[in-house]
């Protein structure tokens, strides 16, 4: 029996390694944003930005999502349940994700695993995003309710309508008053 | 896929989420406790990029973006295995992988190291593990640079590493570096980990997997989280 390998920070510099055609370098990358492709039944779009410690946008995270299929399933047939995006293609520095809202698991509320690395972050972070119209699955939600609650609305993600569809809008800040709860998973 | 549940994350292996030495953690590292989560059925599943995401090349980036001829510098091939804890060989998994050109500079666009791009190298490539949970890949040794963290600051020699493993428990970036360079105990990245788990991060290098008339060898292997045997309790400890 070994010990684990430590975790080291991505860097500044995982754009052509981890994201090449997001970041428009000539080499391919495994997966992007677009979870689920245009003009699939009940596409959202998930967008927010990663603000340091002082609220500045962070412009050199990588976003990582992993969910369930509409139906709750892990690992279906046909949904590979996975995307990645770099904050630093936006003129915003958002991470902007397509995909669709995963249906719910037993006795949970629907909710995307987000794994977060970045310049400055020596061991990434996991963290859970909720919906804002499932209140009712929300309240009974078992992980909802292991985080403070007056930090729980950190782990909801804000809906609005728009021409465009439904779009839900999650920003994670790595610390303040409003710093994200994040698991140890 | 979905798999038996891994064991926590160690953190007498891994570096804290804020370290000072290293300025970038102080406004980016989480400073509230992490909360504990028992796995489920969304922990003990993970995205599955096998063989199908690796192209022939894509093992060997002293070939994988050659336009006029071979990239410069020590030609070198690393190759480990990729193991849990209990030593279980971790099959069919992809490793992404980064690094500077043999001169410390990176292809990417914000790197405004003044040493020379080469034509010949981009310095990114993948390679999937075997039924033994052996890899292998072809590259160039990369340079150190300098960097901003504080005055005079070089990063060692490394390779940057990402790896899925069976899980998305079992996620792991992480970087390999070089035996004997000086420079790691002058890094605050690398001493970033506990002290008892930096060798880790080193790699061995190795007269048989040295390949004759053709380029040194380095072993490196890689040790991703193993499955839980007991119960989820406690949290950071």
């Amino acid at each position: 029996m070994s010990g684990q390998t430590p975790s080291q920070t991505v860097g500044p510099y995982f754009a052509y390694g981890l994201a090449a055609q997001q970041y428009h370098y000539p080499h391919g990358q495994i997966v992007d944003g677009e979870i689920v492709g245009e003009g699939a039944d009940n596409r959202i779009r998930i967008t927010g930005r990663v603000l340091d410690g002082r609220g500045e946008p962070i412009p050199d995270a990588l976003i990582e999502f992993w969910q369930a299929d509409s139906e709750g399933r892990y690992g279906a047939e046909g949904f590979g349940g996975f995307g990645r995006q770099g904050t630093g293609t936006d003129p915003n520095g958002r991470f902007v994700f397509d995909t669709t809202k995963p249906g719910a698991t037993a006795g949970s509320a629907p909710f995307i695993t987000i794994v977060v690395f970045m310049r400055g972050l020596l061991t990434h972070v996991y963290t859970r995003l909720y919906f804002a119209d499932e209140e009712v699955a929300n309240a009974a939600d078992p992980v909802l309710a292991t985080a403070p609650a007056e930090r729980r609305r950190t782990l909801i993600a804000s809906r609005e309508k728009t021409a465009g569809g439904v779009q839900y809008r999650f920003d994670i800040h790595m610390q303040g008053e409003d710093e994200t709860v994040f698991f140890d998973l | 896929m979905i798999n038996a549940p891994v064991s926590q994350r160690d953190w007498n292996s891994h570096p804290p989420l804020i370290h000072p030495p290293y300025t970038s953690t102080v406004l980016r590292g989480p400073t509230k406790p992490l909360i504990p989560l028992a796995h489920g059925l969304a922990e003990s599943s993970g995205p599955v990029f096998g063989h199908e995401s690796v192209q022939a090349l894509d093992g060997d980036m002293t070939r994988n973006a050659r336009r006029n001829g071979e990239p410069l510098g020590e030609r070198i091939v690393v190759t480990g295995r990729v193991l849990d804890e209990d030593g279980r060989p971790v099959r069919g998994t992809l490793i992404e992988i980064w690094q500077a050109n043999a001169a410390g500079r990176y292809v990417h666009k914000t790197d405004q190291h003044e040493a020379p791009l080469d034509p010949n190298f981009l310095g990114a490539g993948r390679c999937v593990t075997n039924d033994d949970g052996g890899y292998k890949f072809y590259t160039i040794k990369p340079g150190a640079y300098p960097w901003g963290n504080h005055f005079n600051a070089w990063r060692p020699n490394h390779i940057h590493l990402s790896l899925f493993g069976n899980t998305i428990a079992s996620r792991l970036v992480t970087q390999m570096y070089f035996p004997g360079d000086p420079l790691l105990a002058l890094d605050p990245i690398y001493l970033g980990v506990p002290e008892g788990a930096r060798e880790r991060l080193i790699s061995r290098f190795s007269i048989d997997v040295t390949e004759p008339d053709f380029c040194l060898g380095y072993v490196f292997d890689i040790v991703l989280r193993g499955r839980r045997e007991t119960p989820f309790e406690g949290g950071k400890s």
